[in-house]
């Protein structure tokens, strides 16, 4: 299989592919060896071949440790992509993640058997709610967009049983994340579209037009993905409720808001959360996320199934009273929950079904609960403040030589134009994104929301210090600088990374999708 | 926590911006200001979060019991190496590979977890991965419906009852209608069924699930597959135990278009449900219709091989509400855990791996049939698991057996109405002999105590 020669394995050029490194037959012993297979099953049901390599583990350990190296994460450096908060992973997480009860449990182990998984899930449940301002959160969507397909499956199933199916409308501001009509979309509703003011928000004259008694769904975030507090949010939302219509809280912002306001109090019957932004779990490299979905009262019975259902531990239950007694002497605090016993409830028949195999991201359900612990209260509080600080910060400082179209106090993150730039020197916002990878930092998320032209969208989070963001500031403005000297360096960026701007056209035109054997 | 401001900072950063504090910041209009206490445990220090987490964890007595649980969810061994090298910062706190000049080695992981994939099940392509097996099942029959734009499926109930119930759950908001196929006393779909319902070429897809969720081999014969192509109706395979496709006749060989599944049995952690990862494959016919991300091999502005996201116009940040799915995440991390073990398993291992599972589950068969009033319930081919009669309610046996602190698979009555008396039961390499052993006793023990009861 391997036909590689001394210049594939040099340094800096792409490592080969995993399978042009292997031999048949170099195989590591980590399983008994197995009988032939024609032993247990007749030839025809079983393969002809099965093309994969032999790689010795020291090779497989050198292949993806090069690979590591060839990728940017937060750990490396500066991660300001916006709505996507991108701050620091606590190790702690990941431990308790890790461990072995949580980790090597199966999801049809019997209640009685789960009961700490059970009870990490209804901590976090109930948290989630009284942090959001929510009657409860079902932790079975996957990720965001997942969640908003689950919470629009919602307002579909609430309205049918209303006898209201002529609610075929979902309203979206213009400045909306990709997967709010989308998901609309996968439920037969048709999005509206809704312009923002000269403000950057919806304006409550505008919405009016819109809604009717066809009005299902009104899908907004705050705030909003220019940073933008819709500070009429409370009008908008009476309005919507007074065709008749839902309010959905998009959560992908929500590190802006903790201890400060709720969407619940905000008027909105319906939102999701990104667990992965906000609670700090590892994003992966695009996944897996965490999405519960949460609901006002006259929602809760249609949320996905499972959801944790809790009681009381029974009186007589006089051992596990006494580890309780025990644990709170041992400085572990006691809390209610854990005089609880906890089941999964699958018997919820306006419930609009679950959305995936198995019950919920219990592995990722444990590092959010970990940073719920690790903050409490008075600490998400400080996060959402801070968050905004750091943002509002690299605003005020970034304004000295980039447009910031809506200058005013922002919250998580902001955008900035570079189209003021770019009519007087040609360079573009992805010159600067790009820039900035060869000053090792991620880049912005660029060219979004679609009515600012040339966006830049910048969320700092709250996990940075005022030295990075500093240093963020100082670069930002020798690359906007050396562009209307020379803005020639700065289209050619990156030059230090492993490969340069990479040809887009021809993989999309002539896609190269798998390795193919020669 | 985790925050890194002195007070000096803020106070420098708060006159920077012009305003007096952070509370002047977070301004909002008093109608929807915060006024509730926030019901939440205040914060602990680090080492107490371990100790909380100690315990509750002890309180997750199923790791240490016997057990034949499977149905979906699998345990295989994980060489540690997969932890070392995933656990890796640079992976960890990567995102969605953006920026290709900075993400080459993710990119190349992602490559090289579509090859696997396309290896595996013999297919074309396979995108970046979805959520897991049963929201691959759903996005895959959405792929079918934009294909011939058909609004009913056609889905045998010998598929996993948890992806049924999920694609149910998609298609109330799609309004496309789902039809069943019975199962025959094989224990496999019933073919002739299937071969008069897609006559009325009214179905956007069927979906066949092979090991299906009895464990048994269930494929499209010739002349099935023959009638559904002749009717236009899109073959869908379903695959929850990927370690099968070490094994087994490749979904492609029996005629899939597309093939659907979950790939948790490649070195991801059971972890009570998640997270886990999906995968779809497809002929090339269906490029443009896959969801969610798919890289490309391509080259740099100076030739050099580069990996890049590709065909991003049909994805929810382009189209926006005409994008073929609204998927936005990925399972990235659990796809490249998978890749990590199918490198270091390699096709050896791969193969031995299929192998004991074969052989350690034919012993459990053997074990518990030998036992007076168990029955196997099908004689069929069986990938890792075997469906196990006991003749009297499945949940009072588990129960019993649960006091011996054995997990003795999965009652199907929870599912199948008609199968309470009947044990799903998994045995894979993990399986010892011994447990085996200590199963059979127990259930002989607990079946006759029932039956004289």
């Amino acid at each position: 299989m391997s036909t590689l020669t001394s210049n594939d394995l040099a340094l800096n050029a792409a490592p080969p592919l995993i399978f042009e490194l292997g031999q048949e037959g170099r195989a590591n012993r980590y399983v008994e060896e197995g009988k032939p297979l024609e032993q247990f099953l007749p030839k025809t049901l079983l393969r002809d071949d099965l093309p994969l390599p032999d790689n010795s583990e020291l090779d497989v350990v050198r292949h993806f440790t090069q690979l590591s190296q060839r990728t940017f994460g937060i750990d490396l450096g500066f991660y300001p992509l916006g709505s996507c908060t991108m701050k620091y992973n606590p190790r702690i997480n990941d431990a308790m993640a890790s461990k072995r009860e949580f980790a090597q449990l199966h999801p049809y182990t019997p209640d009685e058997f789960s009961q700490g998984a059970l009870q990490v899930m209804y901590e976090l449940e109930r948290s989630l709610a009284s942090l959001f301002g929510m009657a409860a959160f079902s932790l079975n969507p996957s990720a965001g967009a997942h969640a908003e397909l689950a919470a629009l499956l919602i307002a579909k199933k609430y309205f049918k049983d209303r006898g209201e199916t002529r609610r075929d409308k979902v309203i979206v501001p213009d400045t909306a994340h990709g997967t709010n009509p989308a998901s609309a979309a996968m439920c037969g509703f048709k999005v509206i579209s809704l312009p923002s003011d000269e403000r950057g928000r919806v304006s409550v004259e505008e919405i009016k037009k819109v809604l009717g008694d066809d009005t299902a769904v009104c899908m907004m975030t705050n705030p909003n993905t220019l940073g933008l507090f819709e500070d009429h949010i409370h009008e908008i939302a009476a309005a919507v409720h007074e065709v008749g219509g839902l309010m959905y809280y998009d959560g992908a912002n929500a590190n802006a808001i903790m201890g400060n306001v709720r969407p619940g109090d905000m008027g909105f019957d319906l939102m999701h959360l990104n667990l992965h932004k906000t609670f700090t779990i590892p994003h992966g490299g695009g996944g897996a996320g965490h999405g519960p979905v949460g609901v006002a009262a006259h929602l809760v019975e249609y949320l996905p199934t499972p959801v944790v259902r809790a009681a009381l531990r029974q009186a007589q239950d006089d051992t596990r009273a006494q580890d309780d007694t025990r644990a709170s002497q041992n400085g572990r605090p006691l809390a209610p929950s854990d005089t609880m016993t906890f089941s999964l409830d699958f018997d919820r028949p306006k419930s609009i079904g679950p959305m995936r195999s198995f019950w919920s991201n219990v592995a990722h359900a444990v590092r959010a609960l970990s940073y719920m612990y690790a903050n409490g209260a008075d600490g998400l509080k400080k996060v959402s403040q801070l968050a905004v600080l750091n943002a509002n910060y690299v605003r005020v400082k970034v304004a000295d030589f980039l447009e910031t179209p809506y200058p005013e106090i922002c919250r998580h993150e902001f955008v900035a134009s570079a189209q003021e730039l770019k009519k007087a020197t040609g360079v573009k916002a992805l010159d600067i994104a790009k820039s900035l990878l060869d000053h090792g930092m991620m880049a912005p998320t660029m060219y979004f929301p679609l009515i600012v032209p040339e966006c830049l969208m910048i969320e700092p989070t709250e996990t940075e210090s005022k030295e990075t963001l500093d240093h963020f500031i100082a670069v930002l403005r020798e690359i906007v600088e050396t562009a209307r000297k020379e803005p020639e360096t700065v289209m050619a960026a990156p030059v230090t990374t492993v490969v340069g701007r990479v040809d887009e056209t021809r993989a999309a035109r002539q896609p190269n999708l798998k390795w193919e054997p020669a | 926590m985790y925050t890194p401001h002195t007070q000096a900072d803020i106070r420098a950063m708060l006159d920077a911006i012009g305003v007096g504090s952070l509370d002047e910041l977070l301004a909002v209009p008093d109608a929807v200001a915060l006024k509730a206490e926030l019901d939440i445990v205040p914060a602990l220090p680090e080492y107490q979060i371990a100790r909380r987490f100690e315990h509750m964890a002890a309180k997750n007595t199923g790791v240490d019991a016997i057990s034949f649980l499977g149905a979906g969810a699998y345990r295989h061994y994980a060489p540690p190496a997969i932890a070392t090298l995933a656990m890796r910062g640079e992976f960890l706190t990567a995102y969605t590979p953006y920026q290709a000049e900075v993400s080459q080695g993710y990119l190349q992981a992602i490559y090289e977890w579509q090859s696997y994939i396309c290896l595996l099940t013999g297919m074309d392509i396979a995108n970046a991965s979805v959520y897991d097996g049963a929201t691959a099942l759903a996005e895959g029959a959405i792929m079918a419906i934009n294909a011939n734009g058909r609004k009913k499926l056609l889905v045998s109930r010998a598929v996993d009852p948890n992806y049924r119930a999920v694609l149910k759950t998609y298609c109330d908001g799609l309004d496309v209608e789902i039809d069943e196929l019975a199962y025959t006393a094989e224990g496999t779909t019933d073919l002739a069924a299937l071969k008069a319902a897609v006559e009325s070429k009214q179905y956007a897809a069927v979906a066949l699930q092979s090991p299906n969720f009895f464990g048994n081999i269930d494929v499209l014969a010739a002349d099935a597959l023959a009638a559904v192509r002749e009717s236009g109706t899109v073959p869908i395979a379903v695959i929850s135990e990927a370690m099968s496709l070490a094994a087994l006749a490749t979904p492609a060989s029996w005629g899939a278009e597309i093939v659907v599944g979950e790939a948790q049995s490649f070195g991801v952690a059971p972890a009570y449900g998640g997270p886990y990862v999906g995968f779809i494959a497809a002929t090339k016919e269906h490029m443009r219709r896959i969801p969610g991300r798919l890289v490309g091999k391509s080259v740099d502005n100076e030739g050099r091989t580069a990996y890049v996201l590709t065909l991003q116009a049909r994805e929810q940040h382009i189209r926006r509400e005409r994008a073929t799915s609204n998927i936005c995440t990925n399972q990235a991390h659990c796809a490249l855990i998978a890749t990590i073990y199918l490198a270091l398993m390699g096709k050896t291992g791969l193969r031995d791996v299929a192998a004991l599972n074969l052989e350690r589950s034919r012993e459990l068969a053997t074990a518990v049939s030998a036992i007076a009033g168990v029955d196997l319930k099908f004689a069929t081919p069986f990938f890792n698991e075997v469906v196990v009669d006991v003749h009297q309610p499945a949940s009072a046996v588990l129960a019993k057996l649960q006091e011996r602190n054995i997990l003795g698979g999965v009652d199907l009555g929870r599912f199948y109405p008609e199968l309470s008396t009947c044990i799903l039961m998994n045995a894979t390499e993990l399986t010892s002999s011994g447990e085996i052993e200590a199963l059979a006793t127990a259930l002989s023990e607990v079946v006759h105590v029932h039956a004289n009861v």
